[in-house]
């Protein structure tokens, strides 16, 4: 097995971000839930206007990556600077002030279930801003134009499909023009066409509006697809990093079995057990 | 015995651990009604969800409990031939106690479990979580506004409670049974004290107000997020807001009218 972190580079591979190119940067992060050790010793850069791509088994704790990052969780130990501000250390005004330019996608939507679709993307312009009634429904049908639900505005939220979903959850997401997008596992449970429709929409938002976005996911496939840097996370640690082409050529095991989607290596088949023979015979 | 020790210890850490977050929760709220204030669209959705909707079983209630009141009394009475001082009874025995314990009660069955279940179904789907990344905070935007819907509501249903039970004894005791419909008036009038029967009557409606929401709200923003927790958290609501209901009401009867 392979613990070293891996770093592959070819030339199809954007560089290494740095300076202020780099909206993200996390550093010797350390994280433990109760006894449980989430991260030990991570540093990640997200590329400023590039789509970074946060892999990794379930329970890695990707999606906790994201909350450290929003500043819902604070970190044990270690760094993360988002746009230059250190977050663990904002008070309430300036964390809140960030996060009005961050935007972030649940893997549920998350959309207010008492709103209909058009006051579920109007919501944070009513709540950050004093724009008159008729500019907000100019906005909203815009951001709803992009996700392809301008139709779909007078609809409540349990009428929506998953998909549906997570687009009106996009296009709130995007209401207030962000500098970034977190998406948290964006397409699991999307049915085919679903899936395609979010796939093209993640990448084309970024590139038209300039955005920077990070996806946590586990749908390999996918998220390779439409991402310019790759990031594999387990067991609390970076174990591979680099364009998704560099990595699907990875020479590492643990990066190869969670990349192929291998059923047995690193990561074995079998939960730890007793030898088997001697299970069934000492019955 | 170590291990019932061990646990009797963290039980009581537990519990004091959640008593100092509902203080803080609590802290944060109060902060947050002036926000609230100043959208009063916000809080008059809630007075509407909290308070309108939960008139029918109070008034329902309220004229049951006032017509078993006037005749249970009725039947006591009129072995005394005191069967005229029927409406003193039943105005007392509502404003000062039946009217803001059962409104208490039945407040905390319908829209405290429904803050609850509502604000840790919220929870368990992210949608708080979603406003914090949206830079709202939840507990201004939605707690504070319910909390302070409740707070008004409560008492204001235990008025109405009062009112209509009066109203059922007098169909019952002057419409059914045959009381003089001037005695039960005039003698209302003139033994229920303002300052020392209604006033502390809707003085404990307001505790019990303050209490109920207090801990619904909480509750449900305290839940763990599955759909075990928030059930759990929803009997919690009912199962203390019960406790404090009928405890708050001897410690306040005990100051109003012990000495």
């Amino acid at each position: 097995m392979d613990g070293k972190t891996t770093k592959m580079h070819s030339s199809a591979e954007i560089t290494a971000p740095a300076g202020s190119e780099t909206l993200v940067k996390i550093r010797d992060l350390y994280f433990a839930r109760g006894d449980r050790v989430i991260f030990d010793g991570v540093d990640l850069d997200i590329p400023r206007g590039k789509l970074t791509a946060i892999m990794g088994p379930s329970g890695s704790g990707k999606t906790t990556l994201l909350r450290l990052i929003g500043g819902q969780l604070t970190p044990d130990q270690g760094s993360i600077e988002v746009d230059g501000l250190q977050v663990q250390e904002l008070g309430r005004k300036a964390l809140y002030d960030l996060r009005r330019r961050m935007g972030m996608l649940f893997q549920s939507g998350a959309l207010l279930t008492d709103l209909t679709v058009f006051d579920n993307v109007a919501f944070p312009l009513r709540e950050h801003t004093d724009l008159p009634e008729a500019m907000i429904r100019d906005l909203v049908l815009m951001k709803l134009q992009a996700v392809g639900l301008r139709g779909a505005r007078d609809l409540q939220p349990s009428e929506l499909s998953g998909g549906m979903a997570r687009r009106v959850a996009l296009a709130r997401a995007i209401a207030l023009d962000p500098m970034m997008i977190m998406y948290d596992e964006p397409f699991t449970g999307q049915d085919p066409i679903s899936m395609g429709v979010l796939v093209q929409l993640i990448r084309v938002l970024n590139d038209a509006l300039g955005l920077t976005s990070i996806i946590v996911s586990h749908d390999v496939k996918e998220t390779a697809a439409i991402s310019d840097y790759v990031y594999v996370i387990s067991q609390g640690k970076v174990i591979g990093q680099g364009t998704p082409e560099a990595l699907g050529s990875t020479d590492s095991d643990r990066v190869k079995q969670f990349m192929q989607g291998l059923p047995d290596g690193p990561v074995p088949f079998h939960y730890p057990a007793p030898d088997y023979m001697e299970d069934l015979l000492n019955a | 015995m170590l291990e019932w020790i061990r646990g009797l210890g963290r039980s009581g850490f537990g519990f004091f651990q959640t008593l100092g977050r509902s203080n803080l929760f609590l802290l944060k709220i109060l902060v947050g009604i002036p926000a609230v204030l100043a959208r009063p669209r916000l809080l008059v959705a809630q007075l509407f969800s909290v308070g309108v909707l939960s008139l029918p079983i109070i008034v329902v209630s309220g004229v049951f409990v006032g017509m078993v009141l006037a005749l249970q009394g009725y039947n006591t009475l009129v072995d005394f031939g005191a069967e005229e001082s029927l409406g003193v009874v039943v105005a007392l025995s509502i404003v000062r106690e039946l009217g803001p314990v059962v409104t208490g009660l039945l407040f905390a069955g319908r829209a405290g479990s429904a803050l609850t279940a509502e604000i840790g179904l919220m929870k368990a789907t992210e949608q708080l979580a979603g406003m914090e990344m949206m830079a709202v905070d939840p507990i201004h935007r939605v707690i504070a506004p319910r909390f302070l819907a409740g707070f008004i509501s409560m008492p204001l249903l235990a008025a109405i409670f009062s009112a209509v039970g009066i109203y059922g004894g007098y169909f019952v005791g002057v419409g059914l049974l045959g009381v003089d419909e001037g005695a039960y008036w005039s003698q209302m009038q003139s033994k229920v004290d303002l300052y020392d029967d209604v006033y502390n009557g809707v003085i404990k409606s307001v505790v019990f107000g303050f209490v109920v929401t207090w801990i619904a709200v909480f509750e449900g923003y305290d839940t763990v997020p599955t759909s075990e927790g928030v059930s759990r958290s929803t009997t919690r609501t009912v199962v203390f807001s019960a406790f404090a209901v009928l405890g708050l009401d001897f410690v306040l009867t005990a100051l109003m009218f012990g000495d």
